[in-house]
């Protein structure tokens, strides 16, 4: 591995994505280039249709682009044949969906759980792991319950345990937060922010300023491409109390 | 901060000062941190002296404002009951923002786009900082609540933003 590699685990070069022909051409992503660090947490903003989403699925494996590179932890995965692909995500990458999509019929445990037995760990092992994550997201007494005895926020933390059960080397989050109220919000962000200070990377689109204000730096994207950027790491100079007129 | 906030804070009971700064203090939470400590008594000293409070001093104290009990007068009771039934709120001035850009705009001095980008990395970033402490917060806190205010206002701001830089980019791309 070059220095390059060790550094950056994900990076893409001139992803495109386009859809359709002639007249009805849609560029979705439009000749994207991006470098996350390991450990980074990296949002995307943009409006809907902007094409955050379709490049989100390709930089987690789930489509192919049109043209361009996907690099995860210095693999090619743009060129991976289906089968290596499907392994690829059953292993390196997790994903957290909006909708949550945990299975219905599963108790919190055993979607928690799925993607590890599929992956090839032993029951035993898997029922180990996606507890031991159950405690660390608070829903532990909450294990044998089915996705419809659970609320929206607990729901998307589950979904997030699940996504984390194969140690994946990135977290890709499509508007984790756009199905919560704020209460459960706060909940799903302050699960966020543990794994980012434990050192897990996160690639998050959505257009909840809240969610993108936790990453360490800001893309904004527009008509499938990044058009601005904004280090957030650095935080204010100014005193929190400035923020609600207190002086004196 | 409005004296009348210092004078609620005392209707509970007679207090020292050091009292209403330790109640002012949990409400506030980590925001409280940059308030002057003297602010406190130099208000009290005020309300004295306009009969809404009264400050007793313990037998043989030298006469501070940090020694004293203070206690609301009549007077000092009817201004809190008029100021909860207030409603007063606080406007955020968003005419001097958008007229900023249009006179940018109109004597091309400036890119109202370049001043829309900048204020949102700034808001962005307070918006880190006040989240920050929220998370940082206990679940139910008062504090945790004020920030909770801060998150949502700021939130607001940077959508009527986002609305500005598509609104002015339209504008160039057009003109």
């Amino acid at each position: 591995m070059s220095d390059h590699e060790d550094t950056f685990v994900l990076r893409a070069r001139e992803l495109r994505k386009h859809y359709g022909r002639g007249e009805g051409l849609v560029r979705a992503v439009d000749g994207v280039d991006l470098d996350v660090a390991r450990g980074e947490a990296v949002a995307v903003m943009g409006p809907s249709g902007c094409g955050k989403s379709t490049l989100l699925h390709l930089l987690g494996g789930l489509d192919r682009p049109s043209d361009g590179e996907v690099t995860l932890a210095g693999r090619r995965i743009d060129r991976l044949g289906e089968r290596a692909l499907a392994r690829m995500r059953r292993t390196d990458v997790g994903f957290v969906f909006q909708a949550f999509h945990l299975m219905e019929e599963l108790t919190a445990v055993e979607n928690v759980e799925l993607p590890a037995l599929v992956g090839g760990r032993s029951p035993r092992a898997a029922r180990r792991r996606a507890t031991e994550l159950l405690e660390q997201i608070g829903l532990a007494d909450r294990a044998g319950f089915l996705p419809s005895a659970l609320s929206g926020g607990q729901r998307q933390r589950v979904a997030i345990a699940r996504a984390l059960v194969s140690d994946p080397l990135v977290v890709f989050a499509d508007e984790p937060t756009g199905n919560l109220d704020s209460a459960a919000t706060v909940d799903v962000l302050r699960l966020f922010d543990r794994l980012h200070k434990a050192g897990q990377t996160l690639v998050i689109v959505t257009h909840d300023e809240r969610i993108a204000a936790t990453a360490d730096r800001l893309i904004s994207m527009r008509d499938g491409a990044f058009v601005d950027e904004t280090r957030l790491s650095g935080g204010t100079s100014g005193r929190l109390g400035d923020l609600v007129g207190l002086e004196g | 901060m409005q004296q009348e906030v210092v004078l609620a804070m005392l209707a509970k009971e007679p207090s020292h000062g050091y009292e209403l700064r330790g109640r002012l203090r949990h409400a506030l939470g980590p925001l409280g941190d940059g308030m002057n400590p003297g602010h406190v008594y130099v208000t009290l000293t005020r309300l004295e002296k306009a009969g809404l409070v009264r400050g007793e001093l313990a037998a043989g104290s030298p006469d501070r404002a940090d020694r004293k009990v203070y206690e609301l007068t009549p007077d000092g009771q009817q201004r809190v009951a008029e100021w909860l039934a207030d409603m007063e709120w606080p406007k955020p001035d968003l005419a001097e923002f958008h007229l900023k850009l249009i006179a940018a705009a109109a004597s091309g001095l400036a890119d109202p786009v370049t001043i829309v980008d900048t204020q949102r990395r700034e808001l962005l970033r307070r918006l880190r900082d006040a989240q920050r402490a929220a998370l940082d917060e206990e679940d139910g806190s008062d504090a945790s609540l004020l920030l909770e205010g801060i998150v949502l206002r700021l939130q607001a701001d940077l959508r009527w933003l986002e609305a500005c830089e598509q609104t002015w980019t339209k504008r160039k791309a057009g003109s």
